[in-house]
């Protein structure tokens, strides 16, 4: 028997299609060529490398879960396995083809009406319109129900009100999906840069996803025609939909993460030598990189099979809740690990480590913090809302 | 125009190999294999030619096991038209006029415009063929083409030699083996990909291919005897101490301990 491979130790591969396997390798070239090399300086810089855009667009990873215009139409497991391979270069770049493609063309495409379609989703695809969306709010982003945001009909138009906090893409988007109460509960609206009373502005000195753009949008009675609101949904079931999506992006991305950490640790610890031998001869190294492998192995078997649940259209919300909660606290926890293995030198730029903890700080509360995962499996459970 | 592209499925050279226990193989498991590095470069020229030209078509051909159908998917995505896999595990071992020969079968049955394969396969690297498939179908061959131009019916390659250009100019079909810096060949995209999943791949035996069973077997012209892997390096050593001692110590061991100034 062949040994196993040290970050795919069950072989998960095996249980890809072929199909699935070539956009994976196809999307893993593209990130050791191009991504991997920028995303250091990237993050060092506070900067979001916008030059790789056309090539994400121009290889079709921008809503490629979604069929039709102009998008490439694979199902989730490749959608999952393109997330994992961008994100073991930096958070930041699955977090910029997560928001476009799962938080503002997914509800496009999925509550949009055929015109909504036509005019936004292949510029998307193509990375020439980028999107936003808007919707936790300053006091509190746990709660959406509680948002202040109003939207209020004036003859065929919409006049909205309010604040967005945290919003990845704010100050580069072209069309924010923007989140907003109204008399009938919470809808969704298009709302285009360059409508009056819409500003945005970015939130500077992050010390995580530094590599990604993250601001505040600010409504101040933007006029917004009714052609621009998403007819096909009411309540916050629109938003949450759109997050269940993102979170089974996340769930796979974060795998990516952690790989990148892991293999970044065996190699130092395989040829740090201390105490007159390899680090990786030590009892408690080899515990440490077990321990890794081990949950980076369920994590990989977790996703898989949550994918394999939405494939068949039968994924419940509390189950990306649980992949979420396990798979980002899995790789935060590798992160860290490997950031102290790596000694001094782990908490310089030279590494990778140290990047992906700080990242996925971020991610670890984006897209529901841990504790609301926890009490959605909870409420699932009990039958009983603790939050 | 039609062109034909050559396409060869070999061990990633990121992997690191191991001989399997014959002595003449390489151990499978935990290899990747990939395009051979080169065939890129000529599946992104035939693409870029048939783009230019606003119609065509891409053929890819190659003689190989049947994982190279990998491969083959992956010149598909990149968005050749079809593809045609001579499958026998042999071929890997075979000989060079042997793989060849199963080239030129398809080639004149096809009769395509333009024959472009990688300069050599890399793995073992033996650059043979590109002449020997021009020699078979008695057709102009270049190989190392670093710029290409196609006019009328015409190309004019330019290959590096040492210290030199040599521009080679000739009719079409011809047949060209691509270099490095030819162009960059483009990632699949995952459009490409699942279009592939619909373009068919034509697999045929070797003996469809006109190769005599004994040419892959028995009566093979270049047998493999043994594979080595390099010896592994010995350690380096690091000088320590005042540069000027340093140097001393330098031109001290070049002279009298690896005896090489
Ligand atoms: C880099 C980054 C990018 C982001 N991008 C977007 C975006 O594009 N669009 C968007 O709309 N939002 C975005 N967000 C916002 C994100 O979704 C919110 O930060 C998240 O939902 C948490 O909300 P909050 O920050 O207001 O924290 P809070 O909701 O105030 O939570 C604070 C703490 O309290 C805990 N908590 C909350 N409620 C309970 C409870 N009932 N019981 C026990 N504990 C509780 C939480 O787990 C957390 O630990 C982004 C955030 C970050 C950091
Ligand atoms: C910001 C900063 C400032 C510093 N300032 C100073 C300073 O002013 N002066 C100074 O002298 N030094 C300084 N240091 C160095 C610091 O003391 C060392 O980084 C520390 O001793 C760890 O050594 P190392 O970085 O070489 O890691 P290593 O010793 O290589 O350790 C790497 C990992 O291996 C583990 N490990 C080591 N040995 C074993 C073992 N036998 N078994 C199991 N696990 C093991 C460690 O716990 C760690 O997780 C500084 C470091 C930092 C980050």
């Amino acid at each position: 028997m062949a040994s196993p491979e040290p970050t795919d130790f069950l072989d998960v591969r095996s249980l890809f299609t072929e199909e699935e396997r070539q956009v994976q390798d196809t999307v893993a070239r593209f990130v050791d060529e191009k991504a991997i090399p920028v995303f250091p300086d990237a993050f060092d810089r506070h900067h979001f490398p916008k030059e790789l855009i056309p090539e994400i667009a121009g290889m079709g990873l921008l809503g490629c879960n979604l069929s039709g215009y102009d998008c490439a139409g694979l199902n989730h497991v490749s959608y999952g396995l393109v997330c994992q391979e961008l994100e073991r270069a930096d958070s930041g770049l699955r977090s910029f083809v997560s928001v476009q493609g799962s938080l503002c063309m997914f509800p496009i495409h999925t509550y949009g009406t055929e015109e909504q379609k036509q005019r936004w989703l292949p510029g998307m695809a193509a990375g020439e319109i980028i999107g936003c969306f808007g919707l936790t709010e300053p006091d509190g982003g746990s709660d959406p129900g509680a948002m202040k945001t109003r939207a209020v009909q004036d003859g065929g138009d919409w006049i909205l009100n309010g604040a967005k906090m945290w919003i990845t893409n704010g100050t580069i988007a072209d069309v924010a999906v923007v989140w907003a109460d109204t008399e009938d509960g919470v809808q969704g609206f298009l709302v285009e840069k360059g409508m009056a009373g819409y500003t945005s502005r970015d939130i500077l000195k992050k010390y995580s996803l530094r590599a990604s753009i993250t601001s505040e949008l600010f409504l101040d009675n933007v006029r917004v025609p009714d052609a621009n609101r998403l007819p096909g949904v009411r309540g916050l079931a629109g938003p949450l939909s759109c997050l269940t999506q993102a979170r089974y992006g996340i769930s796979w991305g974060v795998i990516g993460a952690a790989i990148a950490c892991f293999e970044e640790v065996r190699e130092f610890t395989a040829t740090r030598i201390l105490f007159g031998r390899p680090l990786a001869a030590t009892q408690t190294i080899q515990l440490r990189l077990a321990d890794m492998c081990r949950r980076i192995t369920t994590a990989r078997l977790l996703s898989l099979q949550l994918g394999r649940l939405k494939d068949q259209g039968v994924m419940h919300h509390s189950q990306v809740s649980m992949a979420k909660w396990n798979n980002v606290r899995m790789a935060l926890d590798v992160a860290r690990d490997a950031r102290d293995m790596l000694g001094a030198g782990g908490i310089s730029i030279e590494f990778h480590s140290i990047r992906h903890m700080l990242n996925l700080e971020s991610v670890i509360t984006y897209e529901g913090t841990e504790t609301v995962h926890q009490l959605v499996i909870g409420r699932e459970l009990t039958g009983k809302a603790a939050f | 125009m039609k062109i034909l592209v050559g396409l060869k499925h070999v061990p990633d050279t990121e992997t690191k190999v191991k001989v399997a226990d014959d002595g003449v193989s390489l151990v499978e498991a935990g290899i990747k294999f990939v395009m051979s590095p080169y065939d890129e470069y000529a599946v992104e020229e035939a693409l870029k030619l048939k783009e230019a030209a606003g119609e065509g078509e891409v053929l890819l051909v190659c003689a190989g096991p049947e994982s190279a159908t990998a491969t083959l998917r992956q010149g598909l995505a990149m968005g050749a038209d079809r593809a045609v896999l001579i499958q026998d595990p042999r071929f890997d071992r075979a000989d060079g006029l042997v793989r060849a020969s199963a080239l030129a079968s398809v080639a004149t049955q096809e009769s395509p415009d333009l024959v472009l394969l990688g300069k050599q396969g890399v793995g073992t690297d033996e650059s043979q063929t590109v002449p020997m498939l021009g020699e078979l179908l008695d057709l102009p061959h270049v190989s190392a083409v670093g710029t290409l131009e196609i006019v009328d019916g015409r190309f004019t390659a330019h290959r590096e030699i040492e210290g030199a250009v040599e521009v080679m100019e000739g009719s079409l079909p011809a047949i060209l083996g691509c270099e490095k810096g030819l162009n960059e060949p483009r990632y699949a995209s995952l459009k490409g990909i699942m279009q592939a999943k619909k373009k068919t791949i034509d697999v045929r035996s070797a003996a469809d291919a006109g190769i005599e069973d004994g040419a892959l077997g028995e009566g093979k012209m270049v047998v493999w005897e043994k594979l080595d892997l390099p010896a592994p390096r010995s350690g380096a050593r690091i000088l320590e101490g005042e540069i000027d001692d340093q140097v001393v110590e330098l031109v001290r061991c070049l002279r009298e301990e690896e005896k090489v100034i």
